[in-house]
C-alpha cells in the first residue's frame, strides 16, 4: 500500500472490466461539444496496459480508414463513459507493437477459445 | 508577509481528476492539528510569529530546557517546534490549536521545505550549463563549465561565479501553487504541483505573498 492510496480511492472507479492486451474493447468515450456531451465509442485493440493505480492506462488500436489510430486512456479516467469487452485475444506478449507493422490478415489476433461449461 | 500559514508533512505525488476530467498532479500533505506553544509579537521579539507543534513525542526525549517551555505554555509536546511568520498574530493564543481548514480550496498558497540534498554536484546540474559537445576532438570535458574568467586582465576569478559545489538541502520556497483540496477531517491537503523535499519532510503552507492578479489556472492572463 502506497501512503498516498487515501487520496487515490477517490479517483478510483470500481466499474472497471477484467481485461488485458490482446482483447477487443468498446470505450465509450464522453466527447463534449460546446455545452453539449455525447458519448463516441472507439472499438479496437488493446496493445498495452500499464501503470498500476489511479496512473494505470491502456492503449487501444485500430485501423480506420486504412490508417492506424491509438488512443491511450486512464483506466479510471472520468472520461470513459463504459468499457464494454468484445473479444478476448489469444496472445502471448504483454505488449502489442508487433501489431503496428502489419496489416491486413497479419494483424489479426487470434480469439481465445474456451471450454463451453454447457 | 503571509496571513495564514499551516505546517505538514509531504506524504507523496499522485493525480486526481477535475471538472474537465483531466488528470491533475497533486502533491498530498499531512496536516495534523497544530497546537500554538507561543505567540510571538513585535512588542516582545521584534516581529511577529506563531510558534507551533503537531503530533506527539514521548517526554523522556525532550531536553528539561523544551520539557520547561512546553510545560510554561501548557502544551502536549510535539514532533518539533516551528514558526510560521504571519503580518499579524493578535488573532491567536497559546494552546489554541489550528487545523487544514485554515487553507480554503482554490486558496494561492507558497509552499516551503528543506530540498532534497544532491551532495556535490556539477555546474550542469547545480546551474544548468551547457556543458560542452560530444565530437569536434572533445575528450572528457563533456560535462566541465568551460572557462571561468578571462585573462590577465583580471588575472582571477571573479568571486560568485558558478562552479561546482553542494546542491539542495536548503530551504526552498515553491510559490503561488493551488489547492486542490483542504480536508481536516481526513488531516489532508492537496497542492497542485511538485513541492520541495523527500516524502516525509516537514512544509510550511502560506497563503502566497506574491500578488496572483491577473493568473488564471497557473498561466498568466
Amino acid at each position: 500500500m502506497n501512503p498516498t492510496d487515501i487520496v487515490d480511492r477517490d479517483s478510483l472507479r470500481d466499474d472497471v472490466p477484467e481485461f488485458r492486451p490482446g482483447d477487443t474493447l468498446k470505450v465509450h468515450v464522453r466527447v463534449v461539444e460546446g455545452n453539449r456531451e455525447r458519448v463516441q465509442v472507439f472499438q479496437g485493440a488493446v496493445i498495452r496496459r500499464q501503470g498500476t493505480g489511479a496512473r494505470e492506462t491502456f492503449t487501444v488500436r485500430k485501423v480506420s480508414f486504412g490508417v492506424g489510430v491509438e488512443r491511450t486512456f486512464p483506466v479510471h479516467s472520468p472520461v470513459i463513459a463504459r468499457i464494454e469487452r468484445v473479444t478476448e485475444g489469444a496472445v502471448r506478449r504483454a505488449k502489442l507493437y508487433y501489431l503496428r507493422g502489419r496489416v491486413g490478415k497479419a494483424a489479426k489476433i487470434k480469439e481465445k477459445r474456451t471450454v463451453r461449461t454447457s | 508577509m503571509a496571513t495564514k500559514a499551516i505546517v505538514g508533512e509531504k506524504v507523496g505525488m499522485t493525480q486526481v481528476w477535475d471538472e474537465q476530467h483531466r488528470a491533475i498532479p497533486v502533491t498530498v500533505l499531512k496536516v495534523a492539528p497544530m497546537r500554538v506553544v507561543a505567540v510571538k509579537t513585535p512588542e516582545r521579539e521584534g516581529y511577529s510569529a506563531l510558534q507551533v507543534t503537531w503530533g506527539v513525542r514521548r517526554p523522556s526525549t525532550l531536553t528539561k530546557p523544551e520539557q520547561g517551555h512546553y510545560a510554561k505554555a501548557g502544551v502536549e509536546p510535539g514532533r518539533r517546534l516551528v514558526e510560521l511568520r504571519l503580518d499579524d498574530t493578535s488573532a491567536y493564543q497559546v494552546g489554541q490549536q489550528l487545523t487544514a481548514d485554515l487553507i480554503a480550496v482554490g486558496d494561492r498558497v507558497d509552499v516551503m521545505s528543506v530540498s532534497k540534498g544532491k551532495g556535490f554536484a556539477g555546474g550542469m546540474k547545480r546551474h544548468n550549463f551547457k556543458g560542452q559537445g560530444a565530437g569536434h576532438g572533445n575528450h572528457k570535458k563533456h560535462r566541465a563549465p568551460g572557462s571561468v574568467g578571462a585573462c590577465a586582465t583580471p588575472a582571477r576569478v571573479f568571486k560568485g561565479t558558478r562552479m561546482a559545489g553542494r546542491l539542495g538541502g536548503q530551504q526552498v520556497t515553491t510559490v503561488n501553487l493551488q489547492v486542490m483540496a483542504a480536508d481536516a477531517e481526513r488531516q489532508l491537503v492537496l497542492v497542485k504541483g511538485a513541492v520541495p523535499g523527500p516524502r516525509g519532510a516537514v512544509v510550511v503552507v502560506r497563503d502566497t505573498v506574491k500578488g496572483t492578479a491577473g493568473i488564471v489556472d497557473g498561466r498568466s492572463a
